[in-house]
């Protein structure tokens, strides 16, 4: 996995699926489409400000409420390279993971990003740089499981995987 | 042999593997006995489905296709997303596939309809698939991808997930239902107080809870970030399956001695009828400490969480000899055509027309903002349902608070939030 750097975008606590991509929004699974509409209910004008690579950083239990994978997928299609959180909800931690979507759970990195602060990332080592505070933080590994699905693209493709090896 | 106590959850899992234990945190891969699918969640799955070209899915007996939603459609978009999924249940042979005049919100329909029961394993691509956990089955909601990759393996892996227990005791007071004893308990541990866990819930007054009631709190597990919502099967839950559920039930207890990382008991008699104000269902207060009259534009009394036939029984009390107050839209979805149907025989549907109320075909509608009741800017509305985040009944400065509904009644007769009580009501 590719070393990312970008800007942050911050956000609050309990930041929930009806606020990164509104129900009315649903009837349809393009990922472009779904891109315009991201975050749309805490800024407006998210989807138009964000640049390919950015990063969103959150509170605690992000991506609670709904199973909609149009969640990560808009958050993916609108260029965003990881979501680093407090925490995450569980099933938007799945469906992260199956989407290809990188998510990496770190209160302190979290707590002390704000808005504009430059991050590098290290997806491997876990490790998050916060050059604009100069200051390092180290993450829990991922599960193996879970790289594995991120190494071969997502859910799907790791079980293509398997099931060519049969 | 060395025995080794489990929760309700472990022993679950650990049955269905065939092991005579496991151990909260292990990675675990087990078979579903049902998948889930709605109209918003199956187009994503079927587009993921069908890009594998495996073309085989695993068993379409146990795949459930529900059109709940956005139906009866309300615009062309949706109407193009439940074709896709009517044509890929034509194309694969899925028998169960609900749209028209059978189809009802998923959550109350699969019980109703016995396709859930004790010890299934069930993942759904929607949150509230926990609801199943009411009648002693391992059921939670997964995105669309996990929810294909079942489709082809007709497996999903799990971590075993950590137990907190609730233990419930005391004597109910009035008007309080299960939908204030679990808003009362998100209220208390929060909407993340049960992140990634399994939620049991015990105690003498769960063992009296109807099966609705039981419903309705595992239905709200998610809104406490748990996993699982799960209620041990007992001889209510054997009746209630009796003559639906097909298959043989697996009824298993938890263990006294199995590990709990948590505790909590409630004396029920101090919980009063409560709401949970915007916007977050942890938010909760006792209706009659609320500061002020909050007065409202819209009652909603339907969803998966209390859209079932006591829930309008509840309503159809409260407003039978009386009018919906001229400043409120009440509209009232039966779950289900099943419960629709009783409804009307039962008289209700006649009470709430004869208030003034609106009743709506079963839909999800109004309860994700998607259509038949959408909120305006500034709006208020009091909800039976189990989401109040922003903007989640129409525009985002709108406000949905969630009750019971017995107290969304109430407030639909007096304008303002209240308790039955509060309008004489006994
Ligand atoms: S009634 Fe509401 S919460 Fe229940 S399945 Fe429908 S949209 Fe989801």
């Amino acid at each position: 996995m590719d070393k990312i750097k970008g800007k942050v975008w911050k956000f609050g606590d309990n930041i929930d699926t009806d606020v990164i991509i509104p129900a009315r929004y649903l009837n349809t699974t393009d990922p472009e489409e779904l891109a315009k509409h991201c975050m749309e209910d805490a800024d407006p004008e998210f989807s138009k400000k964000v640049n390919k690579g950015d990063i969103i950083v959150a509170g605690k239990n992000f991506g609670c409420g709904s199973s909609r994978e149009h969640a990560p997928i808009s958050i993916k299609a609108c260029g965003i390279a990881c979501v680093i959180a407090e925490s995450f909800a569980r099933i938007f931690y799945r469906n992260a993971f199956n989407t290809g979507l990188l998510i990496l759970e770190c209160p302190e990195a979290a707590k002390e990003a704000e808005t504009g602060d430059e991050l590098e990332i290290y997806p491997e080592e876990g490790k998050i740089i916060n050059l604009t505070k100069n200051k390092t933080y180290i993450t829990k590994p991922l599960p193996g499981f879970m790289k594995e699905i991120l190494e071969d693209g997502g859910l799907i493709p790791h079980i293509m995987k398997k099931f060519k090896l049969q | 042999m060395k025995r080794y106590p489990m929760t309700l959850a472990e022993k679950i899992l650990a049955k269905k593997l065939n092991r005579p234990f496991v151990e909260a945190g292990e990675l675990v891969e087990v078979p579903v006995d049902l998948t889930l699918a709605n109209d918003i969640t199956g187009p994503l799955a079927i587009k993921i489905f069908e890009s594998t070209k495996i073309g085989k899915i695993f068993n379409p007996e146990k795949i459930v296709l529900v059109m709940d939603h956005f139906t009866p459609n309300k615009d062309i978009k949706s109407a193009e997303q439940v074709r896709i999924c009517r044509e890929f249940a034509r194309k694969y042979g899925i028998s169960h596939y609900y749209e028209g005049g059978n189809c009802g919100i998923e959550h109350a329909l699969l019980p109703e309809l016995g396709l859930v029961g004790p010890g299934d394993i069930v993942i759904g691509a929607d949150s509230h698939t926990c609801t199943y956990g009411a009648l002693g089955a391992f059921a939670t909601g997964v995105g669309s991808t996990d929810l294909a990759a079942a489709w082809i393996t007709g497996k999903i892996w799990f971590k075993v997930p950590e137990s907190i227990k609730f233990v419930y005791y005391g004597k109910l007071k009035p008007w309080v239902t299960g939908k204030d004893l679990i808003l009362y308990t998100i209220g208390d541990i929060g909407v993340d107080g049960a992140l990634y866990k399994a939620m049991e819930f015990t105690g003498e007054v769960i063992k009296k809870l109807s099966m609705a009631e039981r419903f309705t709190m595992a239905n709200m597990a998610i809104e406490a970030g748990g996993k699982v919502g799960l209620i041990e099967a007992d001889k209510r839950t054997l009746t209630y399956i009796k003559n639906r559920f097909k298959r043989a039930p697996l009824v298993l207890k938890a263990d006294k001695k199995a590990k709990y990382v948590e505790i909590r008991e409630y004396d029920v008699s101090k919980i009063e009828p409560v709401v949970a104000l915007p916007h977050l269902p942890s938010n909760v207060k006792a209706v009659k400490d609320l500061s002020e009259k909050i007065f409202i534009d819209q009652v909603v009394i339907g969803s998966c969480t209390n859209g079932r036939l006591e829930d309008l029984a509840i309503a159809a009390k409260i407003l039978k000899n009386r009018k919906v107050n001229s400043n409120v839209r009440c509209i009232i979805i039966p779950a289900t055509p099943t419960i629709y149907y009783h409804a009307l025989k039962k008289g209700y549907i006649r009470v709430f027309i004869e208030a003034g109320a609106i009743v709506s075909p079963p839909t999800c509608g109004p309860c994700l903002g998607g259509h038949m009741g959408i909120l305006a800017k500034g709006e208020k509305a009091v909800a039976t349902t189990n989401r109040n985040f922003v903007g989640r009944m129409g525009h985002p400065e709108s406000e949905v608070y969630l009750a019971g509904p017995a107290v969304a009644a109430a407030s639909a007769v007096l304008g303002y939030i209240a308790t039955p009580e509060e309008l004489g009501v006994k």
